[in-house]
């Protein structure tokens, strides 16, 4: 029993939220998809030295689970089940043979792709040149989205030397609000995307006046700050769990957009327009902080906030600002990632790491070097899939971070005093 | 209601194994964060490594048990060396990012499908525990209702762990206390004046990195043993930042915080979970508000609410004393 309920209890811990979910403790499960749609309606049998011990169906979003007691077990996919255009990939067959251990969930992997008339004919191997404009267009779609996030980072850490780790669930709560103006109210894509940058500057605007304003006011020290947004971010990650579940979702427009062929490249228009977006907030937000008085007053903050206050800058209402700014650009960022690869509630938090290595690329502090150090980082795990596994992407831009901090550790547009 | 249920595993959860796990990586961050002032986010990996040394040596090269745990240990160490080379020149939040990186490039390599013909892909592996269980002296359980209810597994793993703490905390109390440990408390609270009085803050900072992260290792091997499994998932930034309110919770730079941090955040844990379940089981809180899927996320609010409060108002923890804990980083 002990060891039994700790287990489970343990297995919902580290496997981050998903797990929350298998908190019934040992079985199989699995999740059917070709392409990228999932596979539902199909029947998967269990059986024990040849005694059937249960089967499930799975279900709209292709998944499965199948709670059996630790054992020997052959998992039958029942191939008659499957949809018509949709087969088994593989030699491996409809058959495995797998153990079930204590306390753990065990996956079993079933790769279902389209077969029959329906089916585009095999392709050959696209050569390295092939892909290699596609993976700098997606690099740099997914640099502007960073961009966007880091630019908040670098700004919060600049004016008041905070390492905001709740950053990422501001992006999260872009994401989200959006999705709840989109699919749950009805509004256009569109009008749900202001409204939820609205909502997102408003949410930063929040964070500082009642929390971060008033940590400020009591002397909190930055380590200890920098600890509390550890736990602010789990509060919030977990509070967006609690109320959206755990599940991956489409906003309810353009969520299957067919892409257009631009020379080589093969984009969805709405990546395309997102993009014209970003970078137009991206080069207004880096104008006003070269030429606004705002601007060079948020600047002067982040060189030496006590000569900027000497010289009549109001220090918090200009952090205060930062942070609705902050707030905002993270929203769109959380948008545009939504629209992306879909909204779920750990996607901020999936990103902050590469935001992070972003800001630290470009030099923690300066508002243009997160934005280079985000195209750094965009480019680079795309790119990097040409010589590495597709899963590793996020190992080389981490890996990327730490030599660079080995070579340059200012960050490639940092100053030297910056370090300490 | 089942309250019998609900008593034994929170008592269990007290002396229970993953009390044992976390007190040994607190006791690793104290060294780190509590005595020296480094900001280690990466604690999860120092865990992952030795759990993962051990299991790949007798998994998957079929070397001997006690092969197995040197390997873990020298992981720790090699682990510690590269992430401190790098990043012990730079300021605090620095170290932080990087440490995090790294404990995440590390779960990622660990579960990634290319390298599963060594570590198991995200199934991780079993089955490299038995020579452990050999060793067990006891023939039986104890059975206490309603109190405890254990094999004598568990007993097994229970002794082992207890024994590990004791000595780790016992390693710790003598080193700080001698002139190497001062040195570390000078690091921590005055970097550059250390460095004036001629002693080599960085290969300081090194060792500490490296005993913080070996004592850590020893819960890695722990969780691996007492699961008699290892699974990528389980050592990623959620460990790192539960060891941290652990070691708040119980005061840092305490030779005992991490131990008592860890007993009393698994009980309020254990027992928050239990009272949850059971009382949408028998309806006393209806399932519109809160399903049992969702009282899984409701323990993480709540660690996350105590660390900001933590940090906010008590710093210090139970035991510690405000003006050794390291706050201020500029």
């Amino acid at each position: 029993m002990f060891t039994a309920l700790l287990g489970a209890l343990f297995f919902a811990l580290g496997v981050n939220a998903t797990s929350a979910y298998a908190a019934e403790g040992e079985g199989l499960q699995g999740a059917l998809s070709s392409g990228n749609q999932p596979v539902a309606g199909v029947k998967i049998n269990a059986t024990q030295n040849g005694q059937p011990v249960g089967s499930v169906v799975s279900g709209a979003d292709g998944k499965w689970t199948l709670s059996v007691p630790p054992g020997k077990y052959e998992v039958v996919l029942d191939e008659s089940t499957l949809p018509e255009n949709v087969g088994l990939q593989g030699a491996a067959g409809p058959t495995r043979s797998l153990e079930v251990f204590e306390g753990a969930m065990r996956n079993v992997l079933y790769p279902l792709g389209p077969v029959g008339a329906g089916a585009p004919p095999p392709e050959s191997e696209p050569t390295m040149l092939d892909r290699l404009p596609n993976l700098v267009y997606t690099g740099v779609h997914i640099g502007l989205i960073l961009a966007l996030g880091a630019l908040g980072v670098s700004l919060i850490f600049g004016t008041m030397g905070l390492t905001n780790f709740a950053h990422g669930e501001l992006i999260t709560f872009g994401a989200l609000a959006a999705f709840v103006f989109n699919s749950t109210i009805g509004l256009p894509l569109w009008l749900a995307l202001v409204l939820a940058v609205v909502a997102g500057g408003g949410f930063g605007w929040l964070q500082d006046r009642f929390f971060w304003g008033w940590l400020r006011k009591r002397r909190t020290g930055l380590v200890g700050m920098m600890i509390v947004s550890i736990g602010l971010a789990m509060v919030l990650r977990y509070v967006f769990l609690f109320q959206f579940r755990g599940d991956t979702r489409q906003y309810a427009d353009y969520a299957a957009q067919a892409g257009v062929e631009i020379g080589p490249l093969l984009i969805a228009p709405k990546n395309l327009i997102m993009d014209a977006v970003a970078i137009l907030v991206l080069v207004a937000v880096s104008f006003a902080l070269l030429k606004t008085r705002l601007g060079k007053a948020t600047r002067a903050v982040s060189t030496n906030p006590s000569l900027a206050a000497a010289s009549g800058i109001d220090v918090d209402k200009i952090i205060r600002l930062i942070w609705t700014i902050g707030g905002a650009l993270a929203a769109l960022s959380g948008v545009m990632l939504g629209m992306f690869q879909g909204v779920n509630f750990q996607m901020g938090f999936q990103m902050l790491l590469l935001v992070f290595a972003a800001v630290t690329l470009g030099g923690l502090g300066t508002a243009f070097g997160a934005l280079l150090g985000s195209m750094v980082v965009g480019v680079v795990t795309q790119v990097s899939t040409l010589w590495v596994p597709t899963e590793l992407k996020n190992v080389s831009a981490l890996a990327a971070l730490i030599i660079i901090l080995l070579i340059r550790p200012q960050g490639i547009l940092g100053r030297r005093e910056r370090i300490g | 209601m089942d309250w019998n249920l609900i008593i034994q595993v929170s008592f269990e959860s007290i002396i229970g194994s993953t009390a044992i796990i976390y007190a040994l990586a607190a006791i690793g961050l104290n060294v780190h964060f509590g005595y020296t002032g480094l900001l280690n986010f990466g604690q999860s990996a120092f865990l992952g490594v030795a759990a993962y040394g051990l299991a790949m040596s007798v998994t998957t090269f079929g070397l001997p048990f006690w092969v197995g745990i040197g390997v873990g240990l020298l992981g720790a160490v090699v682990l510690a060396l590269l992430l401190g080379v790098p990043t012990l020149r730079l300021r605090a939040d620095y170290l932080a990012i990087v440490t995090i990186a790294a404990a995440e490039i590390i779960r990622l390599l660990f579960r990634s499908v290319s390298l599963s013909e060594w570590t198991g892909g995200s199934d991780g592996l079993q089955r490299f525990s038995d020579d452990f269980y050999a060793m067990n002296p006891y023939s039986q359980g104890i059975k206490i209702l309603p109190l405890i209810d254990m094999d004598s597994r568990d007993l097994w793993v229970l002794t082992v762990g207890w024994i590990l703490v004791a000595l780790a905390c016992l390693i710790v109390w003598l080193l700080m206390r001698s002139p190497w440990g001062r040195v570390l408390k000078a690091i921590r609270e005055d970097e550059d004046a250390v460095r004036s009085l001629g002693k080599n803050v960085f290969s300081y900072k090194i060792q500490a990195l490296i005993l913080g992260g070996v004592l850590g290792s020893l819960g890695g091997f722990m969780f691996a043993l007492s699961r008699a499994a290892v699974q990528p998932d389980t050592y990623g930034t959620e460990l790192t930042f539960f060891a941290y309110t652990i070691l708040i919770l119980g005061g840092a730079a305490r030779v005992f915080g991490p131990v008592v941090g860890a007993v009393i955040f698994w009980f309020l844990i254990v027992f928050i979970d239990a009272l949850l379940i059971e009382l949408i089981k028998v309806g006393a809180i209806p399932t519109a508000i809160m399903d049992p899927n969702q009282a899984g996320s409701v323990r993480y609010i709540l660690v996350g609410v105590g660390l900001m409060c933590l940090l906010i108002f008590r710093p210090q923890g139970i035991f510690g004393d405000k003006k050794e804990v390291m706050l201020d980083a500029r």
